[in-house]
Formats: structure tokens, C-alpha cells, sequence
């Protein structure tokens, strides 16, 4: 069925119990992501380490299950990563969701969201947190 | 049993009803955002533009000629529709939102001086609130809010007339029939009281227009606008009604051609009655279009169509009421046929999207009120909004789509 395509096994489980949910206090930077057709609001707030490697990870917010699913497999995904290299991560990601054919380099889990590719309107969803962990790191250093 | 009052004798003017989605049946349940259109409304657009288009109001010719007549014999079949005395008073605009924002910005700006109030209810579509906002923000004057209570959307109105005697409320903008509460407004008795202590209405009939019957002199309000593609026609094209006496010294607030008397260099003087506020070459297929919709609805008869629609808007209320941690917006009794949910923690995005899997198609989201929503704690709500051309048996689709989406993303 077209819909388990969109809402994968491994999509339900991160919605339902997200990853690294919750808050971290100062000196953690936070970002935060607006979608303003549904109103979904999500947080992410980053520490880096002294080599500038993201060292804590969180998120929160109120969002849909692809929101949610995303911005939980992220948070596993970029831990331990650099900026550059978690910002090189969602333009792959964002390439992936949007281009015919675009390559899944290092994705892992999350090519669980090439279900979106069929369901444009739900984009936004995908990525929402991927906008606020770059306003985060954005904000880092700061 | 199930009753379908009216969905026998017309569901099948409906070709677009007609179709699968998904694999399934369609069953559209968004009727409050845009409703479908009859064949013969269709057909009439088409038949215009195959045989009688040309522009209005200005030319010489036989087809500019045929133009004008239908342009104008629809406004007059929109101030039948609305009861009101003379065409003269019926404005056409592009919808809704442009008739508010035209009184705002065309009675606001004249009338309104600091200190002064505009008074709104808590329930307002963004439509009938942010016009409010920036001429507030413009004139100096202040926008104020009547609360609403609870989930159910409660107004005590009768704390409206010691309000509009203690503070010096201008303009009172209010919905008929809320979007995503569902409950109705007596437009009557507050119009009554507005009126008493000299304060210019204004009515939302967004939601109403095409599901009750309507009449301006009876309801007695100052402004009345609605759109068309909320009651069978044209996107595009909707209605301002103006009471004459206010109407007669309201300015323009578009420029160019259309609207005009006489143009110098130096200056214009701006036609007499509606024309003035109809800069432009007008949207004249949507208004032949929009007639012969409004004309279709007044066969059906609006009392049964708001009949059927209490109907659905009960029947929906009882039985989605059975499902587990569903939690309905808006009044439990006298409802609209619309009804606005959350689902447990299923948010309304998913909910809509899982739906529309099975072929029913709903709306998910704010509904353009998201300061109502901010209030009742919601983000968002799934609606489910009915209009005479469903059938109960769709009603009992929803209910099982929804039982499904329970199982699929419940723990």
C-alpha cells in the first residue's frame, strides 16, 4: 500500500518514540523551524565539543509523524559529526527528497523518507528540523 | 437508517463526485473550503465564453452588449440571493477576503480615529481579522476580541449591548457560521444590537452563504460578503453587499479603468453605485458563472440544504464522538455541517494524509485561525465538512478511516 511507503516501519517507531527529545540548557545553542501551513514548530539545540564536533544533541516540539520521524533520525545521525559535514548531510538528504535519482551517499536510515518523493506536499515536513538544526549551528560560535 | 436528504436527487450533477481516488471511492469532505460545482454551472461558464464574451460596460458591439447584460443580470440574482433591496448595493470581488479588506481599508480609513474600537470575536477566519489589524495599526484605533469559552466555542452575547454602551465601539465584524467550531452566530439579534447603539456591522458569510437562508434586511447588517467557490461557483468571484446609506459616501479603494465619470489630467470623479468599487476589467465569467450557481442553490432552496446540513453535522458529532480520544471542537447541538477534531496524538497532517489513501479528503491544519487554535492549545485539526450532494453512508467511511488510523498509528 502506498501509504506504508511514506509512513515506514522505521518511521512510526521514531514518531512515536522519538531520539533525544527534550531540551539542553546554556551554553547549547538552539534553532528553531516553523512550518506555517500546519503550524508544526520544532526546536533542536546543539553543544559542540572543543573540536567543534557536535557533542549533545536534542530536539523538541510539536509536529506530524514524518516531522518527528525526521528530526529524530537526524538527531542520531549528525551526533558526532562536524558542522560542515551535518550540513553536507541535509543537502544530500534535501537532493535525495527532491531529485529524480539523486544519490543516497551516507544516508543510512534516512533514505526510510524516500516515500516523500511521492508525497511532495509532506517536503516541508521532512525537513523542517534539517532547517533548524542549520539555524542552530548557524547560531553557534555566536 | 440512513437519511440522505438531498444527495438522491443531486449528487449526480456532480461529475467530479464521480471518480475514484486512490482505488477508492472519492468521498470530499472539504466542502467548507471549496465546495464542487454542478454541471450546468460548469456548462453556463463555458457556454459564456464559447458564445458571449467580450468586455464590459464599454463597448459598442453585440457581444460586449451580452457581456454587460450577464454581468449585470448576475448581480442582480446576487442581491436576490441575499435579499437585498436593489442591485445597486451588491459590489463584486474577488472573494471573501477582498470584501473585508475593501470595507477595512475603504469605511476603516474614513471612519475610524484613535481611541476607537473594532470589535471581533476570537473565532475570526485570519480573513476577517487581519484586515482589522493593520487598519487599527493605520488609524490609531483598537482591536478588540469577544471571547470565546471552552472547546465548544461559547459566546455570551448577551454581554454584547452593556459592551457597545460602555466603549466606543465603531465596527463589528463577526462570522455567521465559524470554519472550524462549526457553531452558528445569531446574526439577527446582534446585528439588532449593533444597530441600537449605532455600530456599523459587518458579516462573514464565508460559510453560510450557500448553506442557510440568507436576507440582509431581515439579518439587518451593514456589510455582508461571501465567495462564490464556497457555494458551487467560480474561484475567483465573490460578493460584497453594502447597506446604500453606507455605500453611497464610501471612496474606492482601487484605481483605474471601470470605476471612473470623467478623468483629466488632474483629476477623476468615480462612478456612481457599484461600479466605483470595481476597478479593472471585472472577472465577468466567474460572476456568469457564480448566477447561475446561486440560482441552482435557490431551486434546491437553501432551508433544505441547511436541513441536510444540521444533519450531517449531528450525525458526524454522534458517531465520531464513539471513537477513542477524539476531542471535537465546537457546540454539541445547533452545529453547522462541519466538524473540527483532534485524535488522540495523531496529528492532524497524518491523519488527513492517511485518509486520503482510502479516497476521503479532508482538510488538516489551522484553518486560518491560529490564534483559536493557540488558545484551545492546538496546533492543528483535522475537518471533516459536509455539503448536500454527501450521503450518510460517506459519514460512516470517515468513521471507519478514522478507526483504521487509530490501529496504524496508535502505540
Amino acid at each position: 500500500m502506498e501509504i506504508d511507503d511514506l509512513y515506514q516501519t522505521i518511521i512510526l517507531d521514531h514518531s512515536k518514540r522519538p531520539r533525544n527529545f527534550g531540551e539542553l540548557p546554556p551554553p547549547a545553542v538552539k534553532g528553531e523551524g516553523y512550518n506555517p501551513s500546519c503550524g508544526d514548530e520544532i526546536a533542536v539545540f546543539v553543544s559542540e565539543s572543543p573540536t567543534g564536533t557536535i557533542e549533545q544533541i536534542r530536539f523538541n516540539g510539536q509536529a506530524c509523524a514524518i516531522c518527528m520521524a525526521s528530526t529524530s533520525l537526524m538527531t542520531t545521525q549528525v551526533k558526532g559529526k562536524t558542522t560542515a559535514q551535518a550540513l553536507g548531510l541535509k543537502r544530500v538528504f534535501i537532493e535525495f527528497l527532491t531529485k529524480e535519482a539523486a544519490p543516497a551517499n551516507g544516508l543510512g536510515n534516512l533514505q526510510a523518507f524516500g516515500g516523500v518523493k511521492k508525497f511532495p506536499q509532506r517536503l516541508k515536513c521532512a525537513t523542517l528540523g534539517w532547517h533548524a538544526l542549520a539555524a542552530a549551528l548557524g547560531n553557534c560560535g555566536q | 437508517m440512513a437519511i440522505d436528504l438531498l444527495a438522491h436527487d443531486y449528487r449526480g450533477d456532480f461529475p467530479i463526485l464521480d471518480q475514484k481516488v486512490n482505488g477508492f471511492p472519492l468521498v470530499y469532505l472539504d466542502n467548507a473550503a471549496s465546495t464542487q460545482h454542478p454541471v450546468c454551472v460548469i456548462d453556463e461558464i463555458a457556454r459564456y465564453y464559447r458564445e458571449d464574451h467580450a468586455n464590459v460596460h464599454r463597448g459598442i458591439h453585440a457581444l460586449s452588449s451580452r457581456a454587460t447584460k450577464l454581468y449585470e443580470d448576475a448581480r442582480i440574482v446576487a442581491a436576490q440571493f441575499l435579499g437585498a433591496a436593489s442591485s445597486e448595493s451588491i459590489i463584486f470581488t474577488r472573494g471573501t477576503t477582498e470584501g473585508i479588506n475593501l470595507v477595512a481599508s475603504s469605511w476603516g480609513s474614513a471612519h475610524l480615529s484613535p481611541g476607537e474600537i473594532i470589535l471581533i470575536t476570537e473565532m475570526e477566519h485570519h480573513a476577517n481579522l487581519i484586515p482589522w489589524q493593520m487598519i487599527a495599526r493605520r488609524t490609531g484605533a483598537s482591536l478588540q476580541y469577544i471571547p470565546i469559552h471552552g472547546d465548544e466555542g461559547t459566546v455570551d452575547w448577551s454581554l454584547l449591548d452593556q459592551r457597545l454602551k460602555e466603549n466606543p465601539v465603531r465596527l463589528l465584524a463577526f462570522t455567521h457560521i465559524s470554519n472550524s467550531l462549526g457553531c452558528i452566530n445569531p446574526v439577527r439579534e446582534i446585528c439588532t444590537t449593533a444597530r441600537r447603539h449605532g455600530v456599523v456591522t459587518l458579516v462573514d458569510a464565508a460559510q453560510s452563504a450557500g448553506h442557510a437562508p440568507i436576507n440582509v434586511q431581515e439579518l439587518g447588517c451593514d456589510f455582508l460578503v461571501f465567495s462564490g467557490h464556497k457555494c458551487c461557483g467560480p474561484t475567483g468571484i465573490g460578493v460584497l453587499y453594502g447597506n446604500p446609506e453606507l455605500l453611497a459616501d464610501l471612496e474606492p479603494s482601487q484605481f483605474g479603468g471601470e470605476m471612473i465619470s470623467r478623468v483629466t489630467y488632474e483629476s477623476a470623479e468615480w462612478k456612481s453605485g457599484p461600479h466605483r468599487f470595481e476597478a479593472g476589467t471585472p472577472h465577468i465569467a466567474g460572476a456568469v458563472g457564480l448566477a447561475s450557481a446561486l440560482e441552482y442553490l435557490e431551486n434546491i432552496g437553501r432551508s433544505a440544504i441547511r436541513h441536510s446540513d444540521h444533519h450531517f453535522g449531528r450525525v458526524a458529532y454522534e458517531k465520531l464522538s464513539a471513537l477513542p480520544g477524539i476531542r471535537i471542537l465546537g457546540p454539541k447541538t445547533e452545529r453547522a455541517g462541519l466538524v473540527s477534531f483532534q485524535l488522540g496524538t495523531i496529528h492532524a497532517h497524518d491523519l488527513v494524509a492517511y485518509a486520503d489513501q482510502f479516497g476521503v479528503a479532508m482538510r488538516g491544519g489551522h484553518h486560518c485561525n491560529q490564534p483559536l487554535m493557540r488558545k484551545l492549545g492546538l496546533q492543528a485539526t483535522a475537518r471533516a465538512s459536509f455539503y448536500f450532494y454527501n450521503t450518510e453512508s460517506e459519514i460512516d467511511r470517515l468513521v471507519d478511516v478514522l478507526w483504521d488510523a487509530i490501529r496504524y498509528f496508535g502505540d
